[in-house]
């Protein structure tokens, strides 16, 4: 009887309809924050308990401190994250790379994609060097020509806060390089250079082709991370600034 | 929640907003039926809010927080879809930890309808995307990644087709070139699609084979790029039949979402909403069933 009822209706709706076709008629968009007045889902956050107390009990360690927060945005050319990240790295590989080689890095040059996030002011954590530095990413030194050594600098000129150090460039005004050096001076024919990378950008990430096809090339086994838990685990307070090894005049 | 004032309109004749349509479920025929798309894009493994003190985003964010927002959504229209533009991996140590497992299980329990890869799903390689897709209940969406040879193939669907009160739903998705972001040691032998010519392929196979009522891709291309790149705004142009772009991979936050003529004049919404789970996207379609609707008569309100 029920199904009677229900094909009649549906037959007579059917035959009402002049069009059954739907037609879009309206579209109407919002965005909605995930604040702190929603009230969390009480199975979620259990679901997550477990995990998140794994991770909380190595993550929570603190390393040093930081008086003022730090982020990728911070300036034009250089930033303060972004030389403490270059520095670090320039501080704590070389030492590996000399004892391994005998020879020397003469500068870094890492990109400004991966400051995954603002240092925090307050305390810096074992969480602070995942933040900012989630990928597995390492260190490789790549021995490059002075010819893949102007193209880095072609490269950099348009103007990127790539995290560099040792190396310094200086644009004018219409945003040509003036000067570029590596080690203080200017990029010398028939020498090669030692630049300290990651494998991300050495394998041709932010297509950085200039160290895809070194003379050589030394893989450190050396996370970005790792140089980072161990600069902050040497400093008390970590408080890098805004420098001259990239500018615009 | 604020309304945006801006409205647009489109067509020839000038449609009327006039507030919330009503809907009786005595009436002895519905005249309209409306559809709720709730989007998210490169999440990013960020499970919890940010912390209080976090200088660019405190107290923002959250999985559980998201999943209330969402179910009281459900609840007000239970004819709603639920999607995200990739990247859902990398980005806080539960990512590092547990490889992804937990960000598949949370948007399973969520009950995610489907999902675009992102380049950084393949962080762990296509062996440690294929590894966490047990855990994903919902349709792993990718149609210009050939992942033939490669331990993902079989794993995904080039597009799925929704039914919700009777609306038909095509959702595809597009993933940006993997040359220069993902290194091919991770990428293995996926292959990319050039993406305008596969969105032309899926667009005809979902609006005219179909017949699908609503056409959305899902896309980690990018918003916009300065220089000559493919991204969201260029596939809205240069396509057809295409009604909603989700996108990501850029991390843009837009004031409110974009709208622009594609290749046979009409509108397209492009829309992202920033990244880590910091808001939720919204798109309410609304349908006409009284056949006196034409489909030059679109208002959008955004």
């Amino acid at each position: 009887m029920i199904r009677i009822f229900l094909s009649l209706f549906l037959a007579i709706s059917l035959l009402g309809c002049k069009n059954s076709q739907p037609t879009l008629t309206q579209i109407e968009g919002h965005q909605l924050p995930i604040t702190d007045s929603i009230q969390a889902n009480q199975d979620i956050l259990d679901y997550v308990a477990p995990y998140r107390k794994r991770i909380d009990k190595e993550m929570g360690a603190v390393l040093a401190y930081a008086p003022l927060s730090l982020s990728k945005k911070d300036g034009p050319y250089n930033t303060a994250i972004g030389n403490m990240m270059a520095d670090a790295v320039f501080e704590l590989s070389n030492p590996v790379f000399n004892k391994r080689t005998g020879k020397n890095i003469d500068a870094v040059l890492l990109n400004h994609g991966g400051i995954r996030s603002t240092l925090n002011a307050g305390d810096v954590t074992m969480r602070s060097a995942f933040d900012i530095m989630p990928f597995e990413n390492s260190i490789v030194v790549v021995e490059i020509t002075s010819n893949q050594a102007n193209e880095m600098f072609a490269y950099l000129k348009s103007g990127t806060a790539h995290p560099i150090s040792n190396m310094q460039l200086v644009l004018n005004e219409n945003d040509e390089l003036k000067t570029a050096t590596i080690n203080g001076k200017p990029v010398e024919h028939g020498k090669t250079y030692f630049i300290a990378t990651n494998d991300y950008l050495q394998q041709g990430g932010d297509r950085m082709t200039f160290l895809s096809e070194p003379k050589s090339m030394e893989v450190l086994d050396y996370k970005i991370r790792n140089v980072l838990v161990d600069y902050f685990k040497e400093q008390d307070t970590i408080a890098p600034v805004r420098d001259n090894r990239f500018i615009k005049e | 929640m604020e309304r945006r004032t801006f409205i647009k309109q489109t067509g020839i004749a000038s449609a009327v907003v006039a507030g919330t349509p009503s809907f009786n479920l005595f009436a002895e025929t519905k005249k309209s039926k409306k559809i709720t798309i709730l989007h998210t894009n490169d999440v990013h493994s960020h499970i919890d809010p940010f912390p209080p003190e976090d200088a660019s985003f405190p107290n923002q964010g959250g999985v559980a927080r998201r999943l209330t927002l969402i179910e009281s959504i459900r609840k007000e229209n239970p004819n709603t879809l639920l999607l995200d533009a990739g990247d859902i991996f990398q980005g806080t140590p539960y990512f590092n930890f547990y490889g992804g497992e937990l960000e598949f299980k949370l948007m399973s329990m969520m009950q995610y309808d489907a999902a675009t890869i992102g380049n950084h799903d393949f962080d762990n390689g296509v062996n440690g995307l294929a590894a966490q897709m047990p855990n994903a209940s919902f349709k792993m969406l990718s149609s210009n990644y050939d992942f033939t040879n490669t331990v993902m193939e079989g794993l995904t669907k080039p597009y799925e087709i929704f039914i919700k009160d009777g609306i038909k739903i095509g959702v595809f998705g597009l993933g940006i070139q993997l040359e220069g972001l993902v290194t091919p040691a991770l990428s293995k032998e996926t292959q990319y699609l050039d993406p305008i010519e596969i969105a032309l392929d899926m667009t005809r196979l979902l609006k005219e084979e179909q017949q699908c009522d609503l056409v959305i891709c899902l896309s980690h291309l990018g918003y916009n790029y300065k220089y000559d790149k493919i991204s969201d705004l260029k596939l809205a142009e240069k396509t057809k039949n295409i009604d909603l772009i989700i996108g990501g991979h850029t991390h843009t936050f837009l004031e409110k979402p974009t709208i622009i003529k594609n290749a046979a004049g009409l509108d397209v919404i492009v829309n992202q909403v920033g990244w880590a789970g910091i808001n939720l996207g919204r798109i309410d379609f609304e349908f006409d069933l009284s056949g006196n609707a034409t489909a030059t008569s679109k208002t959008i309100t955004v």
